[in-house]
């Protein structure tokens, strides 16, 4: 059953959506302000697209978001805290201040935690989706997002071929942000849409507008039906514009004014905003009141964190494996 | 009542799957074709829906073990041969190594390596890896030598809370046999003293402790005693017993099939020298084979790897100096 995009369903997507805009643009100032090691990769822009993926899952269901899913992540079942850890290099963070800023997950709770290399999330999935088959569940559903530029990987391909030859019920979401850090789509793909790529896998595909909010929940809500359903792997291609740089660090001088006056180029953030009073009977005066909640609690939470600290080189545990007498303690530190 | 290595891993398998409903088996051919060396034979039809053929899709096989070892599973991957494992290598390295470093999570995984050369085998069947896996911090490398160790270190490698690359030496697959299985067994991370001698010590592992063997057992008609060091698993390296070996004999000479550049004998050398320095009677030896890809013919091949010959002229060098 697909579930609609009511009052009480467009208010939780709009949150997320807020919640991780806000939090976008918070890292952004931490960043500027040298808080944050290393860098900092906003999803500013793709919000529609990602709530409504975070949504279609549920518990017991498996989640490898990319760098622009903070609102996925959100309607997934990540906190806020969670997130500020990981970007400020909190030991209480899920990664324990041994990873940082996208890259961060809970994989017991079916949030992977990606890598850096594109497209090596999508087997991940596949491997988890085949292992809960295996022991009899059920029901279950997995998501693997990826931009247009992964589309381009041999892990893409291989892991796309392996999802429709095993009919796993799979969401590939692909956000087509129409540049790979700098590189345009014309240089990553020839083919006319992404969504072609499907019928070579034999898997069904979707186009969605990425801009907006309802395209996005239909979207998504059908294909996730038709994968629970056991019609196999489904192609979701949403069409929008990365609103920032591929990180803080990145002007994005190379996106083009004609791109940013197109339809892609429309912010999801306001158009949602616009359906919210228009569709759904919320007020301007409502949706001000929780923009500065919004605000309020997320500068709590930076302050909690701030606190926190970060990790003790000295006491740190150097072990990679599991099995701890099998630890090689050839490094000096390692004890 | 014989059995062979070969045999042995397929038992090893054989087990696993019937004591642990967590396996399962992914590879080429490995279902109802039994693989392409047929170490998983008859298990797709004695073990249903757990012996699954993958499509020539290595990165694909290793990541989906990895997302199956979160789930809780304890996945096997058969790779054909060791070198088709660099198409999943990224997934190896960087997704199931890192995996408890950053997340708490183990990952125990297994990667079946088809490995080293067989006559004819040529430049993409042949090769030994287990250095660019050792390299990489998260993963534990076993080398098993000996039909028991086939068997009761692919059984404890399925056990380990790691990922675990397992490689399994072609050229002793079919010639290598044992009376039985073992009934108990060194644990992984534990060298081996294949035979004991005074006058020097050979460290190596896999299919050349048969290779040094045979030297130390032509050596000793000339009254000179060789102590040979079976590693078993590269990663850890077990350096308390080769050590010891070193302070009994003052003389070492490491011997591996894999390439010379940063291999294991370098990492064995580097130990020793670093740690028993003092020990050594004479500078340390080691071979490899030949810095080339691995050539096709039997008559470049016998020369490229090390031979119980070639052992031979470089013990009697190291005895020398």
């Amino acid at each position: 059953m697909n579930q609609e995009l009511n009052r009480e369903t467009i208010e939780q997507a709009y949150r997320y959506m807020l919640t991780a805009r806000k939090l976008d643009e918070r890292l952004a100032q931490l960043y500027r302000a040298g808080d944050i090691f290393g860098g900092v990769f906003l999803g500013k822009g793709q919000e529609a697209l990602s709530v409504s993926v975070g949504m279609a899952l549920r518990k017991g269901d498996i989640y490898a978001p990319l760098i622009r899913d903070g609102a996925g992540r959100l309607a997934f079942g990540e906190t806020v805290l969670d997130a500020l850890r990981n970007c400020l290099g909190s030991p209480l963070g899920p990664m324990r201040a041994r990873d940082g800023n996208v890259h961060r997950g809970r994989p017991r709770e079916g949030c992977m935690a990606m890598i850096s290399h594109l497209g090596a999330s999508i087997s991940v999935v596949n491997g988890a989706l085949m292992a809960k088959r295996m022991k009899g569940e059920s029901g279950f559903m997995g998501a693997a997002c990826i931009g247009e530029g992964a589309t381009s990987t041999g892990a893409f391909h291989e892991a796309l071929n392996q999802a429709a030859i095993e009919k796993l019920p799979l969401l590939l979401v692909v956000a087509n942000n129409q540049y790979a850090y700098s590189t345009p789509t014309t240089m990553q793909f020839a083919c006319k849409k992404l969504t072609d790529k499907a019928v070579g896998y034999g898997v069904t595909a979707h186009e969605v507008d990425g801009t907006d909010l309802e395209s996005c929940w239909n979207t998504l809500q059908s294909a996730a039906r038709k994968a629970r359903e056991g019609e196999g792997p489904q192609l979701i291609v949403a069409e929008l514009l990365r609103l920032c740089g591929h990180g803080e660090h990145d002007d994005a001088h190379y996106v083009t004014d004609d791109m940013k006056q197109s339809n892609v180029g429309k912010d999801c953030m306001e158009l949602a905003r616009t359906l919210m009073t228009s569709q759904h009977g919320f007020s301007d005066q409502e949706l001000q009141e929780w923009e500065t909640s919004t605000q309020k609690d997320i500068n709590h939470s930076i302050s909690i964190v701030k606190q926190e600290g970060g990790p003790d080189p000295y006491t740190h545990s150097w072990n990679p494996l599991a099995t701890r007498e099998l630890n090689e303690q050839a490094n000096g530190i390692a004890k | 009542m014989s059995i062979t290595y070969l045999e042995a891993i397929r038992e090893a398998q054989a087990y696993l799957l019937k004591n642990d409903p967590r396996v399962y088996i992914y590879g080429q051919d490995v279902g109802a074709f039994g693989g392409a060396f047929k170490a998983t034979k008859n298990l797709a039809t004695e073990f249903p829906g757990r012996v699954i053929d993958a499509p020539i899709s290595e990165d694909a096989m290793i990541g989906s073990a990895v997302g199956a070892a979160i789930e809780g599973l304890r996945p096997i991957i058969e790779v054909q041969f060791a070198d088709f494992s660099t198409v999943g290598f990224n997934q190896m390295v960087n997704q199931a190594a890192t995996l408890f470093w950053r997340t708490e999570v183990p990952c125990p995984i297994t990667l079946r390596l088809p490995s080293g050369g067989t006559s004819g085998g040529g430049p993409f069947h042949s090769q030994c890896l287990e250095s660019i896996y050792a390299h990489f911090p998260g993963l534990i490398v076993c080398t098993p030598a000996t039909v028991e160790d086939a068997y009761s270190m692919l059984i404890e490698s399925v056990t380990l809370d790691d990922p675990v690359v397992f490689c399994e030496h072609k050229y002793l697959y079919f010639h290598l046999k044992a009376k039985s299985l073992p009934q108990e067994a060194l644990p992984i991370g534990k060298a081996r003293i294949a035979r004991e001698g005074r006058d020097m010590t050979i460290v190596t592992y896999s299919a050349m402790v048969h290779e040094c063997l045979e030297a130390a057992k032509e050596m000793a008609q000339d009254g000179i005693q060789i102590e040979v060091v079976d590693l078993r698993t590269v990663k850890p390296i077990d350096t308390d017993t080769i050590i010891a070996s070193v302070a009994r004999t003052g003389r070492l000479l490491c011997v591996a099939e894999e390439w010379p550049w940063g291999g294991v004998n370098a990492e064995v050398i580097s130990r020793v020298v670093a740690e028993g320095f003092n020990l050594l009677d004479a500078p340390p030896q080691r071979i490899n084979a030949k810095d080339t890809p691995i050539p096709y013919h039997p008559r470049l091949w016998s020369v490229h790897r090390p031979t119980a010959q070639s052992i031979i002229a470089a013990s009697r060098h190291l005895l020398r100096i």
